[in-house]
């Protein structure tokens, strides 16, 4: 079930559209920002709410990256893994962390702190390499940083 | 030298508030197209000027804008993007132009909005951007109450609402007709064309669709002019670029230049050369859906005529430098992951012949790969071009493909004999 605040901004959010099936992917953030991630139960409730079929909510979720259709730590971790970040080492980065957490790309930590993820680009190239975690961008990465920024998410 | 689109942008520090920003010259350019200029008057100003679009493919901004159908009985409403999704890996421009100086955009779609008189504008910005989203919504807030957005602009009877849509995800959601599928909330999947997006875009009225750095030279046309914008280039080409450089060299980093300025003088002078045990390989020169260029093409002036004669493109002018010590085929392997992870699926040859290359590649690059593979991928080269792909995804996946597999031949040979990566220990 939508929780009232879900549904109102999920409404207001479709009200400034010609017809409420343009919000699918609002609502799908909206609900991710509640919950971290979008069940299978959220994505029949969206359908009902914007009267569209579970089957095209479902395929929009799960093309895009950035809607979870699987749970998430608390915090997410994104190593840009493009172009510029390989050649200035972003393998060792993960590396590093993989190690340091216990998980690989895909995975979350048992305590469900972390989960980490690979990403394309993140427009940090001339500050290679580049990550992501939660909403902030941390650049010209090393084991030391990475050690020091990782302490201040829990 | 002149440095119209970065002049006020100082990093680390604050952009220009509205108050700031009007201070040094900020909406007199809106004051002076909304009531002084006629939409006509502005894309003839425009059209003259020659601006290329900025997003990569350097297409003629006035005349994009003269497909418009305009007048008392067009339909209505119509509608202006600004594409600020930049997820071309290598790419920073646009991050830099939102994040030091929103009004400049904001004011560039006010006048660009009233030329097609377009009441409904979006800013399509990729979700990772979270200051530049941040500094946009602040400033469009200041905007609405000075009266420059929202209805009857500067008296002038004409209504404008910016819209700010933050992306979900997807490489994608550049091509403007997937932009419009993602807009309406559906998969982003390229659609038909024609018909064109200046006939019917985005819920199926006339849209159109500017790039952020084509947008911000808007408000310095209406002050300065056609003839001077032109003088800015090198080349005649007309203005200047943000030329960016990443990869090993001593100074990465972004330069507004005059158009046209040589790939040498990027690289060595702006960029600082080459870190120091490093050697250039080779530079994609905007973006990764260009053709790799060489140190004989260092002289090449890099406007889009000039670049596109040596057989690469301009793109987003954000360049990507291949050193000595980084493999040439993990360095296009990854290239062709992205494309293959990106493709968004919906036709053939795209979404199967992007994932073969990637995993020929990987194969070559593990030091299984066979001679064959080699035809393999140049046939997907030609393989993957338009007309037999739904839109430009696959065709720009293969354009660093044949040029790294003409210029690196021999790097690919070694992989294959000698079954392994020589650059892996």
């Amino acid at each position: 079930m939508l929780t009232d605040i879900e549904k109102k901004e999920i409404m207001e959010e479709a009200g400034q559209y010609p017809y409420p099936a343009v919000a699918c992917i609002d609502a799908l953030k909206i609900v991710q920002h509640h919950r971290g991630w979008v069940s299978d139960d959220s994505v029949k409730d969206i359908a009902q709410l914007l009267e569209i079929s579970n089957e095209d909510v479902d395929g929009v979720a799960t093309f895009y990256s950035r809607i979870y259709r699987k749970p998430v730590g608390r915090n997410v971790i994104l190593i840009c893994d493009s172009i510029s970040c390989m050649i200035m080492g972003y393998e060792s980065m993960y590396e590093y962390i993989s190690l340091k957490l216990g998980i690989h790309f895909g995975e979350t930590t048992n305590d469900g702190r972390f989960t980490l993820l690979p990403n394309s680009c993140l427009g940090d190239c001339d500050h290679a390499p580049a990550m992501m975690v939660n909403n902030d961008h941390y650049n010209k990465l090393t084991f030391e940083k990475i050690d020091e920024l990782l302490s201040n998410y829990k | 030298m002149e440095k119209p689109l970065t002049k006020y942008i100082t990093p680390g520090s604050p952009p220009p508030d509205l108050k700031e920003y009007s201070r040094i010259g900020g909406y007199a350019s809106a004051h002076k197209a909304l009531k002084e200029m006629s939409p006509a008057e502005i894309t003839s100003l425009v059209k003259a000027s020659n601006l290329l679009g900025r997003g990569g493919a350097g297409f003629p901004t006035g005349l994009k804008w003269s497909f418009v159908p305009m007048g008392e009985n067009s339909p209505k409403p119509k509608y202006l993007i600004c594409n600020a999704d930049e997820m071309e890996p290598g790419t920073f421009k646009d991050r830099y132009l939102m994040e030091g100086n929103p009004h400049q955009l904001i004011e560039g779609m006010i006048i660009s909005s009233y030329a097609i008189q377009a009441e409904k504008a979006y800013i399509f910005i990729r979700w990772a951007y979270k200051k530049a989203e941040k500094e946009l919504r602040k400033a469009l807030a200041e905007a609405y109450a000075a009266g420059y957005l929202g209805k009857n602009i500067l008296g002038s009877g004409f209504d404008l609402d910016i819209y700010i849509h933050s992306s979900a995800g997807r490489y994608i959601c550049g091509e403007e007709t997937a932009l419009f599928n993602s807009l309406e909330g559906k998969r982003a999947i390229p659609r038909t064309k024609p018909p064109f997006a200046a006939i019917s875009g985005l819920f199926g009225k006339p849209t159109i669709v500017n790039n952020v750095e084509t947008l911000v030279w808007i408000p310095h046309i209406i002050e300065r002019g056609a003839e001077w914008f032109k003088n800015l280039s090198m080349t005649g080409a007309g203005g200047t670029k943000l030329y960016g450089v990443s990869g090993r060299v001593k100074n990465p980093g972004l330069w507004e230049l005059p158009l046209g300025t040589t790939l040498r003088e990027v690289i060595e002078e702006h960029a600082g050369g080459m870190l120091d045990g490093y050697k250039f390989r080779g530079v994609i020169p905007g973006g990764i859906s260009t053709d790799f260029m060489l140190e004989k093409h260092m002289d090449v002036n890099m406007d889009f005529s000039n670049v596109g004669a040596v057989g690469s493109r301009l793109g987003t002018g954000t360049m990507i430098i291949l050193d000595d010590k980084t493999c040439p085929v993990a360095f296009i392997h990854n290239i062709e992951k992205f494309f293959a992870l990106e493709s968004c699926g919906w036709c053939t040859p795209c979404r199967e012949g992007l994932a073969w290359v990637e995993k020929l590649l990987a194969s070559i690059e593990e030091g299984t790969g066979k001679m064959e593979y080699l035809d393999i991928l140049k046939f997907h080269t030609k393989y993957l071009c338009f007309g037999n792909t739904f839109c430009a995804h696959a065709p720009g996946a293969a354009e660093p493909l044949q040029s790294g597999l003409e210029y690196f031949h021999d790097d690919f040979v070694q992989h294959i004999n000698g079954k392994k990566c020589p650059w892996r220990s």
